[in-house]
């Protein structure tokens, strides 16, 4: 057991370290004329440690982090508010769904400067966009796990003498839950991919306004240390709701 | 506990249903596939829209809510719950109901030992098999003291020992607890074994309602295609051997039966229950019964019914096509029948 998870763990780490290897040396041996435009790994490692101790990557990366986690949190809250209540009653999921199925294509960064309009740039620009974000995908993928609970089981629990409000926290959004965990997943890693072109486009902090201000300079090391930031926090944010969902649903499904 | 009374009942295949249950009987509604059983179940539960009433006990209960009808429910799926453990599935309706503490552990314990599930408690649904899931949803049917009890064909995912065993431990259940039951099936013999009444019923009409003997010894109109067109027998002599055997005369013909001494008048076998070869079979000469083959009739593509006649009887026999073949039969050709005792039914 112990020699296959050493095995495993092999497979994972040597491509990575092969590929970082080779972004190490060809960037040495100058296979491309300028090297101003592809500096070595270890460069990129020292520019991220300066960065670290000098205050700017910190502070840059936790504007990023509230937004991304107040927008992500609102919005998919109200997603699964108002998801649960069309998905419960036919009669709110016939009035509400033409209004939203035609904002829902609308791609999140289409908003920015319809509401750089209405609200100015500010914290509130970068939330709402988060919010608009996560809100739709959230909301479709509730109710659809909520349209795709065996209606037996629904039927079962009315008989069983359960009232409706029960009915819905105890049978049908646990059951409910793959679709919704589909949804977080997606939204987790695409709430950073919005926020970035945010704050590339309009809003002067963050992780997005830290590699714009690298472009003007010309610092090829700042903004490949922001992507290998990026890549991280994407992959954490999505690891977090996988381990979620394996708690939640795996012993049952 | 209960009786229940229909009245005018309509909704989808039904069509002005009317049927009374008596308090504590066990009644069977049996009938094809979409013969409105299963319809029937969910407008007495409340879960669909109908037109006609339902009593109670003499009450009517149409506007009362599936909550409010206190029915337990055993739906042909099982749809036990699959994210709930099999404790937390049997106490659902107790908490739901908001009982306290004490009461729920021990109806739990009472459930527990009532339908053996003391190993399974713990488990998810999806790892329980067959007959184990049966189980846990009687016993969550039953959690909340129902003053009746519905089951939707509930051993038509089990194997014929699990049922079995199981319909015999219901049947005792039921009568223990005394509650009023209707069970549906389309199976004769489950039918047969579990029913105080039966009641047939097809294209959403009730075409009989009687005992199993009534039913299958005086079926009327369309029933006795229902029931499979048995053969029937008047038997003319009958002499008790002892020991639960008897014998019995019909016509040319006699036949050993487990009869426990009763007066028999009628024997009943159905079609498909009568082996046909054709050479004299080995072993003792005991319900066995020399013929002609005087008609040979397709049922369907893949089964054969042939006519059988006696100097003084004719018998259906059902069989394959592929042993009927086999056998290369012809009208006229001398056949047996084997008429297993067991399978004998008597009046």
């Amino acid at each position: 057991m112990k020699k296959n998870k050493n095995f495993y763990l092999l497979w994972e780490v040597v491509p990575l370290l092969i590929f970082f290897g080779l972004w190490e040396v060809t960037s040495r041996i100058n296979l491309f004329p300028e090297k101003i435009f592809f500096p070595p790994f270890s460069q990129v490692v020292r520019e991220f440690w300066y960065l670290s101790i000098s205050g700017v990557l910190g502070p840059n990366l936790l504007s990023s982090l509230i937004r991304v986690l107040i927008g992500f949190f609102l919005g998919s809250f109200s997603g699964l508010l108002i998801g649960i209540i069309m998905g419960w009653n036919e009669k709110i999921d016939k009035a509400l769904s033409p209004v939203i199925s035609l904002l829902y294509p609308i791609p999140a960064l289409g908003w920015l400067p319809l509401l750089m309009l209405w609200f100015g740039i500010g914290e509130i620009l970068p939330i709402l966009i988060i919010f608009i974000c996560s809100f739709f995908p959230i909301l479709y993928n509730t109710l659809t796990g909520i349209k795709n609970v065996n209606k037996n089981y629904i039927y079962a629990a009315k008989i069983l003498g359960s009232s409706d409000i029960r009915i819905i926290y105890t049978i049908v959004l646990p059951l409910a839950l793959p679709y919704i965990f589909t949804g977080l997943k997606l939204e987790a890693g695409m709430a950073w991919r919005v926020i970035l072109a945010a704050e590339m486009v309009a809003i002067p902090t963050g992780i997005g306004a830290l590699m714009m201000k690298a472009e003007s300079l010309l610092r090829i090391d700042i903004i490949i240390v922001c992507l290998i930031i990026l890549g991280v926090v994407c992959l954490s944010f999505e690891k977090i709701f996988i381990l979620l969902e394996n708690k939640f649903t795996a012993k049952w499904r | 506990m209960a009786s229940i009374r229909l009245e005018n009942v309509s909704k989808y295949v039904c069509k002005k249903v009317n049927l009374e249950v008596r308090d504590r009987e066990l009644i069977v509604l049996l009938g094809p596939n979409g013969a409105g059983k299963t319809t029937l179940l969910n407008i007495i539960a409340g879960l669909v829209d109908y037109e006609g009433s339902v009593f109670f006990d003499q009450k009517r209960i149409d506007q009362f809510s599936p909550q409010q009808r206190r029915v337990g429910y055993l739906f042909q799926e099982i749809n036990l719950f699959p994210h709930l453990k099999v404790v937390d599935n049997i106490i659902y309706s107790l908490r739901a109901q908001h009982r306290p503490v004490n009461e729920i552990k021990k109806r739990m314990d009472e459930l527990i030992s009532m339908m053996k599930l003391e190993n399974l408690l713990y488990h998810y649904p999806k790892e329980l098999s067959g007959g184990e899931k049966q189980r846990v949803a009687l016993a969550r049917a039953l959690a909340n003291h129902p003053q009746i009890l519905l089951l939707d064909e509930p051993m038509n995912n089990l194997d014929y020992q699990t049922s079995k065993h199981l319909r015999i431990e219901f049947k005792m259940m039921q009568k223990k607890l005394g509650i009023t039951t209707i069970y549906v099936t389309h199976n004769f013999y489950e039918a047969q074994e579990m029913a105080d009444r039966m009641v047939i019923i097809n294209q959403g009409k009730i075409e009989q309602i009687g005992s199993y003997e009534e039913i299958f010894f005086h079926p009327q109109g369309a029933v006795n295609k229902f029931i499979g067109s048995p053969n029937v027998l008047e038997c003319n002599e009958y002499r008790d051997l002892g020991l639960g055997v008897g014998e019995v005369k019909c016509g040319d013909i006699s036949l050993l039966v487990f009869g426990e001494g009763k007066r028999i008048s009628k024997i009943l076998i159905l079609p498909e229950d009568i082996y046909l070869t054709n050479f004299q079979p080995p072993g003792p000469d005991i319900n066995r019964i020399k013929g002609r083959l005087k008609k040979i009739e397709e049922l369907s593509s893949s089964m054969i019914c042939c006519t059988v006649t006696t100097r003084e009887l004719s018998l259906k026999a059902r069989l394959s096509r592929e042993v009927f073949n086999s056998m290369r039969l012809k009208l006229d050709d001398e056949v047996w029948l084997i008429l297993a005792p067991r399978k004998l039914k008597f009046y």
